[in-house]
């Protein structure tokens, strides 16, 4: 469907360089990355806006590298959706398809099937100065899929807008998807990826730095800073394997479910923040395997209950809820006990090896 | 405030309403005031075909030299427009390549509607390309990429979307342009005494028939020209509005 081969462009201090990609029909591809590493300038280069400076980019087999933009049958959502101020929510729909000459009655047909199926007929008339962010959106898709580009690129499309708001334009992004459109996604929010993706890409500093199967990218990323990104905080690079253990940073020893490797040698561990057991009770006494004495170094509310950064050696970031907060009953300073089970420890494997 | 309109009310209480209905009259004070409005008129729209576009082409593109160019546009506003109509009767002079081609038609652009009407335009242009480079600097690029992404050609794009959202600069540059060109003397005078534009009309009856003669003239011109830059105002705020 859509492959990018060897992608290059500079500007001056940032640049873009060797970027592989390949979409089949039908994908929902999410371009994962912080901002400004450069992830809409791929959107623009799919799109013709920007011009590359080495590479190839081919689009149902065919190369639309030099093709013009009005030719490439790709859709772009902006950030900021784009929508013509001068022109009336009928207007803006209706442009791509005055631009392409259709009658008007198969204009009218067409805005009116679209704004259907983005729940914005009401708002047909409205000058678009008056939208909110949520219909601004709407408006914009609407617009991009009245020509039925053959891919849809959306550029943060949900950054914008309130709880409810991304709620209800995810299940219109996943219906969309159902009825088989081809989906390239950028965001910042690993959430977005987690909820919408079929594939993902992690992008950063203008490369792309894993790519894959969402769940497959999610369960064995490749750095920290991956790791980081998806939302997990405990990412532990090995040092080295020993017959019964994993040791990390050198000093810190892990048992792990199934410990016969093969060639298949972790590179990393990884826990769940979510997976760590903590007692005050009984340090000092028990002495298990995964369990470590640390001292909290601090303690702040998240998005479920509250985390709490533990120096074990190393530091562990612990998720637990305001009840359990409140039966440990401990504050900064405190001495816990941290334990892991060794199914909760993740290893991951370097595709390397393979 | 007072300095501006101090000399105005003045002359205004000095010339008895007769006087101003007389000249009013007069066939010469009507066929130069028509003059004036048309020549003004035919030159903005003339030079605002390739000066919008060009106007664009600064805001929108790097190119060598643009700073240069761009220092260029705003000569005729520095200089004396006496010394404009000089330079620009260089170029509309019989002997000059513009001016043969105006001879091989039948006429020549000394002393014609046509070299008035350059003349206005040379030292009003300025005021419109500013104008209208403002307007488009201050139109999103992005949604002229949107408008290419959704198919529309350069071109199309240009009409559809940069035009109408610069629109309400370009009419203010219009206006001023039109406004500035009817009130040109130095340089009109340079290109052409007869037919005379209103300006000259009034430099003329001055200095063969003294202050008296000119006022009426002087009044229903300024009394012309404010009518005429309200309305174009009305008209650009309504537009604006819209």
């Amino acid at each position: 469907m859509l492959e990018l081969k060897n992608i290059n462009i500079s500007f001056g201090q940032f640049s873009i360089s060797n970027v592989n990609m390949k979409l089949e029909k039908g994908d929902y591809f999410v371009l994962l990355g912080p901002s400004g590493a450069g992830k809409s300038i791929i959107l623009e280069l799919i799109a013709g806006i920007l011009r590359i400076d080495s590479g190839d980019i081919y689009l149902s087999d065919k190369n639309i590298t030099r093709e013009k933009i009005q030719n490439r049958s790709v859709g772009l959502v902006f950030q900021d959706f784009a929508i013509f101020p001068h022109l009336n929510v009928e207007q803006n729909i209706a442009y791509p398809l005055k631009v392409k000459r259709w009658p008007k009655e198969k204009i009218r047909n067409r805005v009116e099937q679209l704004a259907k199926q983005m729940d914005i007929f009401h708002l047909l008339s409205r000058k678009t100065i008056s939208l909110s962010g949520g219909e601004k959106q709407r408006v914009a898709l609407a617009r991009t899929l009245a020509l039925s580009p053959d891919l849809l690129l959306l550029d943060e499309p949900l950054a914008s807008l309130d709880i409810q708001l991304k709620k209800e334009l995810r299940s219109q992004l996943r219906k969309l998807h159902k009825l088989g459109q081809t989906i390239i996604h950028v965001t910042h929010d690993f959430e977005e990826a987690l909820l919408l993706a079929d594939k993902v890409a992690i992008f950063n500093q203008g490369q792309i730095i894993q790519q894959g199967i969402k769940n497959e990218v999610f369960a064995q990323p490749q750095s920290e800073f991956i790791a980081h990104f998806i939302g997990v905080k405990n990412y532990f690079e090995v040092s080295s394997i020993g017959s019964s253990n994993i040791e990390v940073a050198e000093k810190l020893n892990f048992v792990c479910k199934d410990q016969r490797f093969g060639h298949q040698k972790p590179k990393a561990l990884m826990i769940h923040s979510g997976d760590i057991l903590l007692s005050k009770t009984n340090i000092g006494i028990t002495r298990a395997d995964n369990t470590f004495i640390g001292v909290i170094t601090d303690i702040y509310p998240a998005y479920r209950g509250f985390e709490l950064m533990i120096d074990i050696g190393l530091p562990l970031v612990v998720n637990i809820s305001q009840k359990q907060l409140m039966q440990l009953d401990v504050k900064e300073g405190d001495k816990l006990e941290c334990f892991i089970a060794p199914e909760n420890i993740q290893k991951i494997s370097d595709p390397k090896q393979y | 405030m007072l300095f501006i309109i101090g000399p105005l009310i003045g002359m205004l209480l000095d010339t008895p309403v007769s006087d101003i209905f007389d000249a009013g009259k007069e066939k010469d004070v009507q066929n130069s005031i028509g003059l004036t409005l048309g020549a003004s008129f035919l030159g903005t729209i003339f030079f605002a075909i390739a000066a919008i576009p060009f106007a664009y082409l600064l805001a929108r593109k790097e190119f060598k030299l643009k700073r240069l160019i761009s220092g260029i546009i705003d000569i005729p506003v520095v200089i004396p427009h006496s010394a404009a109509g000089i330079a620009l009767l260089g170029v509309v002079s019989r002997d000059s390549i513009l001016g043969q081609v105006a001879g091989s038609m039948g006429f020549s652009l000394v002393g014609h509607p046509i070299g008035i009407a350059m003349a206005m335009a040379f030292v009003s242009l300025p005021y419109l390309i500013n104008a209208a480079r403002n307007g488009f600097e201050a139109v999103p690029v992005r949604l002229e990429k949107a408008a290419l992404n959704l198919g529309a050609s350069s071109f199309k794009m240009f009409f559809s979307i940069s035009l109408p959202l610069a629109w309400r600069n370009i009419l203010s540059g219009l206006i001023m342009m039109f406004a500035r060109g009817m009130s040109e003397f130095g340089a009109v005078i340079i290109i052409a005494y007869h037919p005379m534009t209103t300006p000259v009309m009034i430099f003329e009856r001055f200095g063969a028939f003294g202050l008296k003669y000119a006022q009426p003239v002087a009044l229903i011109f300024i009394a012309i020209s404010l009518l005429v830059f309200i309305l174009l105002r009305w008209i650009s705020e309504k537009n604006s509005h819209a």
